[in-house]
């Protein structure tokens, strides 16, 4: 696995972040490859979280579930979410080596998020899938 | 694989402690925790059981300084190392920029070693990846057990085990006092910097 980033790209990814999940009311969105390195961070402004620790949990939390998948015969699952009392937190995949982690209160449905967070992956992934070399 | 944000100016690198269970993997970065604070913004993460033995992952981030105008953050990972793990091994090794694996130099886990070895190269083909050309040092730990009667294996003994036919750089050490815990990490540190700066320097010229 090996990509690389301008800065206009990671320019466009966050406008897209920002535009698309933050100012819809996400708390926070960490985009990440699957070895915990985050490539984008955007926040409300409201909280701050210890995001390098995050990123490093989320990928080996999503590497460990989706070989779970794998043991029971599924491709992958449709659905990774965490439901706390205040927070949530959820896993969506980018590409084939990209994860994109929300974190949202309780004023956002889960649904809504889903929505959204397609929509946004449908436009990273082509700025994604243009940086991968082989 | 090496991150270089040329928004923020910063590169992460990952760094992963390979090695048989118990064998000073987690003492390694508790080691550096400690003794690097000030350079550590944040807590080591360790998921742990409740014996004590890393059940999936510690982490440890923090910053060495400037490469090329970038600030280089190091991500230390180690794995866990009891055989049933392996799974949990695989993911954790994804995407490691260079690999520490540390030996336990007690005689009685000899054979220990040579497999989780023999399982690092078979975790690392898995990802069309090389353990000959992977950035690699090997840490002989527990070195510092001599003192209480205990058989080691010596250096030599270990580098034949082990080392005969990768040739890394190898370090004598003892992860609970601290002897060759830096100069372990500086040495893959360095291992790993050549390729980086080839990519930073494109990325200066660009």
């Amino acid at each position: 696995m090996s990509y690389t980033l301008d800065s206009k790209q990671l320019d466009a990814i966050e406008d897209m972040l920002q535009h698309d999940l933050i100012d819809m009311g996400v708390t926070c969105v960490i985009l990440i490859d699957m070895a915990g390195n985050i490539i984008a961070n955007l926040d409300n402004g409201k909280k701050k979280h210890d995001i390098y620790s995050l990123a490093a949990l989320a990928a080996g939390n999503f590497g460990a579930v989706s070989a779970m998948a794998k043991i029971i015969g599924e491709e992958e699952f449709s659905l990774l979410f965490h439901k706390g009392k205040k927070e949530n937190i959820h896993f969506s995949r980018v590409a084939d080596d990209f994860l994109m982690v929300s974190i949202f209160g309780n004023d956002v449905s889960l649904g809504f998020l889903r929505l959204k967070v397609a929509e946004t992956i449908k436009a990273l992934r082509s700025i994604l899938e243009s940086t991968m070399s082989s | 694989m090496a991150f270089i944000n040329p928004k923020t100016k910063e590169v992460q690198i990952k760094i992963v402690y390979y090695g048989p269970g118990r064998g000073g993997k987690t003492t390694n970065l508790e080691y550096i925790f400690n003794k690097f604070n000030s350079r550590i913004k944040s807590e080591m993460v360790s998921l742990k059981t409740h014996g004590d033995r890393t059940l999936f992952f510690d982490f440890l981030p923090f910053d060495i300084g400037n490469v090329l105008g970038h600030a280089l953050k190091v991500q230390l990972y180690t794995v866990p190392g009891q055989v049933k793990y392996n799974a949990t091994r695989r993911v954790v090794l994804r995407g490691a920029d260079g690999i520490v694996f540390v030996a336990d130099a007690m005689r009685v886990v000899r054979a220990k070693n040579i497999l989780s070895l023999k399982n690092l190269y078979e975790n690392l083909k898995d990802y069309n990846r090389s353990i000959f050309k992977v950035p690699l040092v090997f840490q002989y730990n527990k070195m510092d057990l001599a003192e209480q009667g205990i058989p080691l294996l010596s250096y030599e003994r270990l580098e034949k085990d082990l080392n005969s036919q990768l040739k890394v750089p190898s370090f004598p050490a003892s992860a609970l006092r601290g002897t060759n815990v830096a100069k372990t990490l500086k040495k893959i540190i360095t291992l790993t910097l050549p390729s980086l700066q080839r990519n930073l320097r494109k990325e200066v010229v660009n």
